[in-house]
């Protein structure tokens, strides 16, 4: 197995869910390698958090963008060369608020790329403000009295926007994280997996998590209701169950088999553009 | 007449704008060089929309004041326009549409019941625009012969309908009123800015366009798209201009040529993309077409007041180039050379536009523009271990392009060492930012080879003109009327001091021409210790008409 690490001191808090992601993220391309697929080919999109140090920490090609930012550049690279594999890494706060549009955007395209959410539910960067994803009343920094808004469901929100492969897991389920990290990077189209990550210094969530998640069985992923419902089971709000695993699959066409193929090469621009301005006269 | 104008106007969907392209299509086949000003209101239907198509035997960049021949499709051209007649002027007007009593006195006029004949053709309200043309081309004593194939040309899907139309206003005209002779010389080409930019951009070598539709750089978004086949474009409109620019730097970062555009507003949101360009030293071209603001502003109107904007938006400090082309042929040419200098020096080009450079069709000239060739990036020569930030002589690293077998490629947004990973080191990060920084020197340094202020005009003259972007086409002919000499700086950043300050020996009098204001290129000389005398400035959303130019300026060089 390849290490895949850089030289880049790891300032993670110790107990942070976030090595459980990158150790299951290494192991997904390491097995990935082993089937064949060639490294260089991957590149690693992230955004800015404390999740999005992933970019410095893996000897991978990276495009370490801005706050919210991860899927228009995702996008971008993706178009320009449909045979990469993206894997875009971001926070609650990164992909759920600051770039929610893009998100939704990024699902209705179904651009074939996979998105990792550290979703900690907590802003850690910052220092402990509440996110899209903490639940209503939550104390942080800068909601000292508790928030008055409902948390959303980002896998609701990403079913009904068109993302064609969701899935659920924990940083405390490390090898559910590896099998659903390699089954959505080898999904044609967008794939999400949130991952209830814990940030150990400001939302210490392990215990109640372990608590409440189950591994889905005989559960057809196929089917939209049904994912619907098991989607709904848990509102990031209420104490429920929380169901892990592949919530939701699909196959359809990706935005860039849509956009077409395009050759950079032998394009005589100079005649086509002196017979525009022929045209012109 | 070798200098003649005509307006035709009506309401918003009246098909104005096409009907001024026609005739100015029409008068180019006579070997006149053309201008058509545009002026319309934000809205689709209704308001009143109006152009002035100016022909002349020599090559003009600006419109007049005094209208020759007015096309009036409703009542309000002839109310809001009768005072800029000249004394011999012709009004071709829809009679079913305007009351003769309102027509101005001593004026040759010809109703022609417009309203009637497409509705006894069967035809759609808009083709009143063909009857009207029939009707001018007999004004003008054009022969049918000229008219028939531009109508063809143009009106490709209902030819016949619009010939049989046109010839109702041919015949109903009667007679000729103004003989115009056919000029020998070639027939250029009309072009608008906007479209020259997009043609400089992909001559460079342009592979990806991305935008959200905004005027006035919306029109080069339908023209890279109706291109992207035949030059292999990938043109996108994304959801916002954050993700438009965020998009073009994946792009941009896999080695795609990469261009956007947009107007003050969508550069606001721009911003933080253009900062992370810098830092990440992918290249990158934005185009910002000015409209008046602040804010939403007079979203299809023109200004000149973005230019500190440009020059300073983004956090941190770092390298730019700034151009602002004049016309057409210097929007072609400098687009090229803002795509080649991104790509070179792996930084951010600005192409400042406005609303008038970018909408108004000119006479095209190629053979004024000088042959430039596409710059290819400084590429990695396979040596060693890659770093996508190496530091060398001139700051510029060289690239490698995912995927690449023996290269991983960082980019990032903080600040970072030489392999893109992220730093916090004190000296670090001042030579990392010293790399940057020294990138712009280079710049600087090869821009010396081009001619990055012009001047114009009497060259020896003691009183000059000093102007920038679209005010230029006003100010060289208005010099030229009046002996006086036209400074115009065409790159902003670098900013080109020696030049400018060539330009300036002997000139005792130096008098700016802006269409902002507070003057922004005064500013921008003050902070290099030069100022102007007089400042003449225009904020209404209009440009200078040649006739108010040349009065203002007679007010203050006396």
């Amino acid at each position: 197995m390849k290490d895949l690490g850089t030289s880049c001191p790891n300032t993670w808090c110790p107990g942070c869910g976030n090595f459980a992601i990158m150790n299951a993220v290494k192991t997904a391309l390491n097995s990935l390698s082993d089937e064949g697929l060639s490294l260089n080919n991957v590149v690693l999109v992230s955004g800015i958090g404390c999740n999005s140090k992933i970019a410095d920490y893996m000897n991978v090609n990276s495009f370490y963008s801005l706050h919210g930012r991860v899927f228009p550049p995702a996008t971008g690279i993706k178009l320009a060369n449909p045979g990469l594999k993206v894997i875009g890494h971001a926070g609650d706060g990164d992909a759920y608020g600051e770039g929610l549009e893009h998100l939704i955007f990024a699902a209705k395209r179904n651009v074939d790329m996979t998105a990792i959410i550290h979703n900690n539910r907590v802003y850690g960067l910052t220092t402990g403000q509440y996110t899209p994803t903490s639940p209503l009343g939550y104390k942080g920094r800068s909601t000292p009295f508790g928030t008055t808004e409902m948390p959303l469901n980002p896998l609701e929100l990403m079913l009904v926007s068109g993302a064609t492969f969701l899935g659920r897991g924990t940083s405390h389920g490390i090898d559910l994280l590896k099998k659903l990290f390699k089954e959505a990077i080898l999904h044609k189209g967008f794939a999400l997996i949130d991952v209830l990550q814990v940030c150990v210094t400001y939302y210490n969530m392990y215990e109640y998590y372990d608590k409440r998640v189950y591994e889905l069985k005989d559960h057809n992923p196929e089917d939209f209701d049904a994912a619907m419902k098991k989607i709904r089971e848990w509102d990031y709000n209420t104490d429920s169950p929380i169901a892990l695993g592949l919530l939701y699959k699909k196959n359809a066409p990706t935005m860039e088999e849509r956009f077409g193929k395009f050759d950079r090469e032998n394009i005589d621009r100079s005649s086509k553009i002196k017979k525009i301005m022929e045209e012109a006269i | 007449m070798a200098d003649f104008s005509i307006l035709i106007g009506g309401k918003a969907g009246f098909g104005i704008d096409k009907s001024s392209l026609v005739i100015a299509d029409l008068l180019n086949q006579l070997g006149y060089r053309l201008y058509v000003y545009r002026d319309y209101p934000s809205l689709i239907r209704g308001g009143h929309t109006f152009s002035i198509i100016r022909a002349s035997d020599k090559k003009i960049a600006t419109h007049r004041n005094s209208i020759d021949i007015l096309l009036a499709l409703n009542q309000d051209t002839i109310d809001l326009h009768k005072d800029k007649l000249t004394d011999k002027a012709v009004i071709i007007y829809d009679s079913d549409a305007v009351k003769a009593e309102t027509l101005p006195p001593g004026k040759q006029v010809i109703g022609i019941a417009l309203t009637k004949v497409v509705k006894e053709a069967n035809a759609p309200e808009i083709m009143r625009n063909t009857c009207i043309t029939g009707a001018l081309c007999r004004v003008l004593g054009i022969n049918w012969d000229v008219l028939d194939p531009i109508l063809r040309k143009n009106f490709s899907k209902e030819a016949d309908l619009n010939l049989k139309i046109a010839r109702q206003g041919y015949e109903g005209a009667g007679k000729e009123f103004i003989k115009i002779e056919p000029i020998k010389q070639d027939r250029l080409p009309i072009f608008n800015g906007n479209e020259m930019i997009s043609l400089g951009l992909i001559k460079a070598g342009l592979n990806a366009y991305v935008s959200y539709p905004m005027t006035p750089t919306s029109p080069i978004l339908h023209f890279m798209a109706r291109l992207a086949h035949d030059f292999s474009l990938k043109v996108i409109h994304p959801e916002s201009e954050i993700s438009v620019i965020l998009m073009a730097l994946g792009l941009s970062y896999c080695g795609e040529k990469a261009a956007v555009g947009t107007s003050g507003g969508g550069f606001c949101l721009m911003t933080e993309g253009l900062s992370f360009a810098a830092m990440a030293e992918l290249p990158i071209v934005i185009i910002l077409g000015q409209r008046p603001g602040p804010s939403t502003g007079l979203p299809t109107y023109s200004t000149q007041s973005d230019l500190h904007f440009a020059l300073n938006a983004g956090q941190g400090e770092f390298p730019r180039f700034l151009t602002a082309p004049g016309d057409p042929e210097e929007a072609y040419y400098w687009a090229q050379v803002a795509l080649n200098m991104a790509t070179k020096y792996q930084i951010p080009s600005i192409i400042l536009s406005d609303k008038d450079m970018g909408e108004c069709s000119y006479s095209f000239d190629l053979s004024l523009v000088k042959e430039l060739k596409e710059e290819a990036p400084v590429l990695w020569n396979r040596q060693g271990q890659y770093k996508r930030y190496l530091d060398t002589q001139t700051g510029v690293s060289p690239l490698a392009f995912v995927p690449d077998k023996d290269a991983v490629i960082k980019v990032n947004s903080y600040e970072h060492d030489e392999a893109g990973i992220t730093t916090e080191d004190p000296l670090v990060t001042t030579k990392m930012q010293d790399k940057r920084l020294r990138k712009e020197k280079y710049l600087a340094q090869e821009l010396e080879q081009y001619e990055t202020v012009k001047v114009y005009g009497n060259k020896d003259s003691k009183t000059a003109l000093l102007c920038w972007g679209s005010a230029k086409g006003v100010c060289v002919e208005a010099a030229q009327s009046l002996g006086l000499k036209v400074i115009q700086p065409v790159v902003l950043s670098p900013f080109p001091l020696k030049r400018l300050e060539e330009a300036l020996k002997g000139v005792e009098k130096l008098i700016a021409v802006e269409n902002n204001a507070t003057g922004q290129l005064v500013r921008l000389i003050n902070g290099y210790g030069l100022d102007v005398d007089e400042k003449i400035l225009k904020y209404n959303g209009r440009p200078f008409s040649l006739d108010e130019l040349q009065e203002r300026l007679k007010a203050v060089i006396r």
